[in-house]
């Protein structure tokens, strides 16, 4: 008797757990996508909760302290970590992305402070989601800057 | 010539932790105590090896040797020689050798204790330790070794272990220097603190598993640890709660954990520390969940190595990051070796392990204490899933989707505020069998009170639902636990005829568990007030505004009074401040200083926020922008964080619990209590 009133506690539990981690799932997902699906996918996704990355364009940066709206460009890099790394790490590939002019560009907005790591090349990774003028609205925005961190080589030296 | 040095004194560690652990095991086998004497001899010798090895390293670390890649990524000529030192654990390399070392320092410790009584658990302990040390060791030989300079060959610079053939030795002028977020008090302590609590949770781990090899599978291993387990989970409370407290002060977004899977990686090993803590208790006092006991602390040395393997190179990693290193693999590998063969041997012993008793009754003291073990682990599941979601995602959609902060919230919002009920109720039951009337009676008298507190709340302002249920538990705890208190103090009053703060002080000088418990209890619900303030009424808002101007956020007004900026050349830093008036209803309340730090080497920004604290809500103030004098506007964004002081005044509180929990004494836990297993246990010991 004493037995079965705790295994019914227990798969109470275990099903208050499920409900929870599922529902609360459903509820907080974040679509990862990249620059080039986000163009082709068109009005699809507007309204969904996206993440998005991409290689900041140094040149495109505005940003407007009196409203405090920040924007600028962002190009197409791979999404997935093994084809950076493939096609010869993450720094080499920002480089890469933001001087191709083929590359797929798309404008990000975010009103905010301004981070203290944007600039040229870095990676940019956007969460928010699209709207209907093709920008990307961004409520969270992280950055990397590859070249900083990762590189073991004093470049003073170099060449 | 030093660095080699320092890495040949490496490498005799490394050969020496192994020797430990073959002459270990062969000294068990053939039953030849002078061969496990050797092995103890040789596993107390890495300490003062690897002390001279972390000792070089500090050396070229404080001396510029910027030819060595590991000083050149963690130092600059331009920080101060503390900050130099520290720069030990600022970088992967380094930490890795910090962890060797704390772990070394640890286990001696440990084996030079009295082994009368436990002979036969010393090869064991010796064994999972040295092993655990090895791995740690030959990460830094073969992958990341802190010693490797630079040489220039044919193909460029690059850093090698030993000079390879051709290769110039190359010395640069100035080193990367410390990333400036890192260059904060809070980062000192916080990554010793988690190093300090990841690595004491070996011991424990080692003793379940000499008392599974051995077969002494009664709960010496628990006894002997347990102020190991207590010790190992306060440093790693600690260093999660600094970890919040230099995000607070230092990242400058007005909060102090974001759900990161950084962060996630340091919860996770305290979660399933926090249940086993729970449950030895039931075990050592009913004789019940002992293969649950060995899965925890199996569990949590696994997260332990995986934590360490997530957070070694400090917050600014992702997970990303971490597929470029071969040392990626490695650590899953050791993680997936250790646990299979720990949960061989519980297979193995599965048998031995059965419960001497049953669990009678629902409302009994273990009934509780197993579910505070179940809601712990459910939170435990939650983030883990969590942290896997995109790759399991990926594998059947092919769309990688993740979760964020609100998943986090939403799924352990219930669990969290079901274990503060439970902090409340769970104490006063009895071991065996409680009834509904006895917990009644126990608790109806101080939840009459704690029902009025969010009710004041609301009076006050705290209008948010989940917020006044969570004040309300807070309450209900805080006035259960002093409520107990006080009546078991007024009954050996009574029964001692001493004046009432003499009973209550002896009272809990000789239960110190129980009451030491409880403070850590009332300390969690205080941070419980402060994380609610935080989540719940956090308001913000942000303007640019010329001098003089003022901008308005809850009552409080924020002027802008003037800016200025200047270069620090010797620290390498150029300083922005700004001076703000704020009053709050008209009072004038003083001045805050929100900063913007430029650190010429890293070419980073750090924004500093004017922090006003006090114990009602804390001010947040931080300079985004700023335009020269002429223009006169800043821009500046303002948080006001009700409650969120709480926090901390709880962690300080918690410190004290636990110290009244773990410091030493007579060690009344190494008494032979259990000699016959049923018998009635001494109140002392609960």
């Amino acid at each position: 008797m004493q037995r079965t009133k705790f295994i019914l506690g227990g798969l109470l539990i275990l099903a208050a757990v499920v409900y929870l981690i599922v529902s609360s799932t459903q509820a907080s997902a974040e679509y990862f996508m990249t620059i080039d699906e986000l163009k082709t996918e068109g009005p699809d996704v507007i309204g969904k909760s996206l993440r998005a990355s991409g290689a900041v364009i140094g040149d495109t940066i505005q940003y407007d302290p009196q409203t405090l709206t920040l924007s600028f460009e962002v190009a197409h890099v791979p999404g997935d970590n093994a084809d950076i790394e493939a096609q010869g790490g993450l720094a080499f590939v920002l480089h890469e992305a933001v001087i191709d002019p083929a590359r797929a560009r798309m404008k990000v907005i975010y009103v905010g402070p301004k981070p203290d790591l944007l600039r040229d090349e870095a990676q940019a990774i956007m969460t928010g989601h699209m709207g209907e003028d093709g920008n990307f609205y961004a409520d969270e925005l992280l950055l990397k800057c590859p070249t900083k961190y990762e590189e073991a080589v004093p470049e003073q030296i170099e060449g | 010539m030093l660095a080699d040095f320092g890495f040949g004194v490496l490498i005799v560690t490394f050969l020496v932790a192994l020797y430990s652990v073959i002459a270990a095991i062969l000294g068990e086998r053939k039953q030849s105590a002078q061969m496990v004497e050797s092995a103890r001899r040789a596993q107390l010798l890495t300490f003062p090896l690897l002390s001279l090895t972390a000792g070089v390293l500090i050396y070229l670390l404080v001396n510029n040797q910027f030819d060595v890649s590991f000083v050149y990524e963690v130092t600059s000529r331009s920080m101060p020689t503390y900050l130099k030192i520290t720069a030990w654990w600022g970088g992967q390399a380094g930490s890795l050798l910090f962890w060797a070392w704390l772990l070394s320092a640890f286990t001696s410790a440990v084996t030079l204790r009295k082994w009368e009584r436990d002979r036969e658990f010393l090869p064991w302990v010796i064994v999972v330790s040295s092993i655990t040390l090895a791995f740690f060791l030959s990460m830094n030989i073969f992958f990341e070794n802190p010693f490797a300079r630079f040489y220039q060959i044919a193909g460029g610079v690059d850093a090698y272990t030993f000079k390879p053939a051709g290769g110039v030795l190359v010395t640069p002028q100035d080193g990367n220097g410390l990333n400036p977020l890192l260059r904060h008090p809070g980062m000192i302590i916080h990554p010793p603190m988690l190093y300090l609590g990841f690595v004491s949770f070996v011991i424990p781990f080692a003793f379940a598993i000499a008392a599974l090899v051995t077969g002494r599978t009664d709960d010496r291993w628990t006894r002997l640890t347990r102020r190991w387990t207590l010790w190992a989970w306060l440093f790693l409370s600690l260093g999660l709660v600094l970890g919040g407290r230099w995000a607070y002060d230092v990242l400058g977004w007005g909060g102090y954990w974001g759900w990161d899977p950084v962060e996630i990686a340091a919860f996770m090993p305290w979660l399933a520390g926090t249940a086993f803590l729970h449950s030895v208790m039931i075990q050592e006092h009913k004789g019940l969940l002992k293969h649950w006991n060995m899965i925890l602390i199996m569990l949590t040395y696994a997260l332990v190595i995986f934590g360490t393997f997530l957070t070694r190179s400090g917050v600014l990693s992702s997970v990303h990051a971490f597929a470029q290193s071969a040392i990626g693999p490695m650590f899953f590998g050791f993680i997936g070796a250790t646990f299979i063969t720990s949960v061989a041997l519980l297979i193995w012993r599965w048998p031995e392990l059965q419960s001497e008793t049953e669990m009678k009754s629902m409302l009994s003291r273990e009934a509780f204490f197993l579910l505070n073990n179940l809601l712990f682990l459910s939170v435990l599941v939650v983030c883990f899933w969590g942290v896997i979601f995109p790759l399991v995602s990926e594998l059947f959609t092919g769309q990688k989707v993740t979760v964020g902060p609100p998943f986090y919230e939403r799924a352990n919002g219930p669990l969290f505020g079901a274990m503060m009920a439970l902090m409340g109720i769970a104490p006063l039951s009895a071991w065996g069998k409680s009834t509904i009337t006895t917990l009644g009676r126990a608790i109806w008298k101080p939840t009459i009170p704690a029902l009025f507190v969010p009710v004041l709340a609301y009076l006050a302002g705290y209008k948010q639902p989940v917020a006044l249920v969570g004040f309300f538990l807070v309450a209900f705890v805080i006035f259960v636990t002093l409520y107990d208190t006080f009546r078991s103090a007024r009954a050996r009053q009574r029964a001692q005829k001493e004046d009432f703060f003499t009973a209550l002080a002896r009272l809990a000088g000789r239960n110190r568990r129980r009451y030491g418990g409880y403070i850590i209890h009332i300390s969690m619900m205080l941070m419980a007030i402060g994380i609610l303030g935080i989540e719940a009424f956090q308001t913000e808002t942000q303007g640019t505004i010329a001098q003089g101007q003022a901008l308005q956020l809850d009552g409080y007004t924020i002027q802008y009074n003037e800016v200025a900026s200047w270069d620090d050349p010797g620290a390498g830093v150029n300083y922005t401040r700004a001076v703000v008036d704020v009053s709050k209803d008209g009072k004038y309340l003083g001045q805050l200083y929100p900063r913007i730090d430029f650190y010429f080497d890293s070419q980073q920004t750090m924004t500093i926020p004017g922090l006003r604290s006090t114990l009602q809500d804390d001010l947040y103030i931080l300079l985004v922008d700023w335009q020269p004098v002429s223009a006169g506007g800043a821009t500046f964004k303002v948080y006001h964080n009700p409650l969120v002081n709480w926090l901390w005044v709880g962690a300080l509180i918690f410190i004290t619990g636990m110290l009244f929990a773990a410091w030493p004494d007579k060690d009344p836990s190494l008494r032979p209590v259990r000699a016959s297993k049923h018998a009635v246990e001494p109140s002392a010991a609960d």
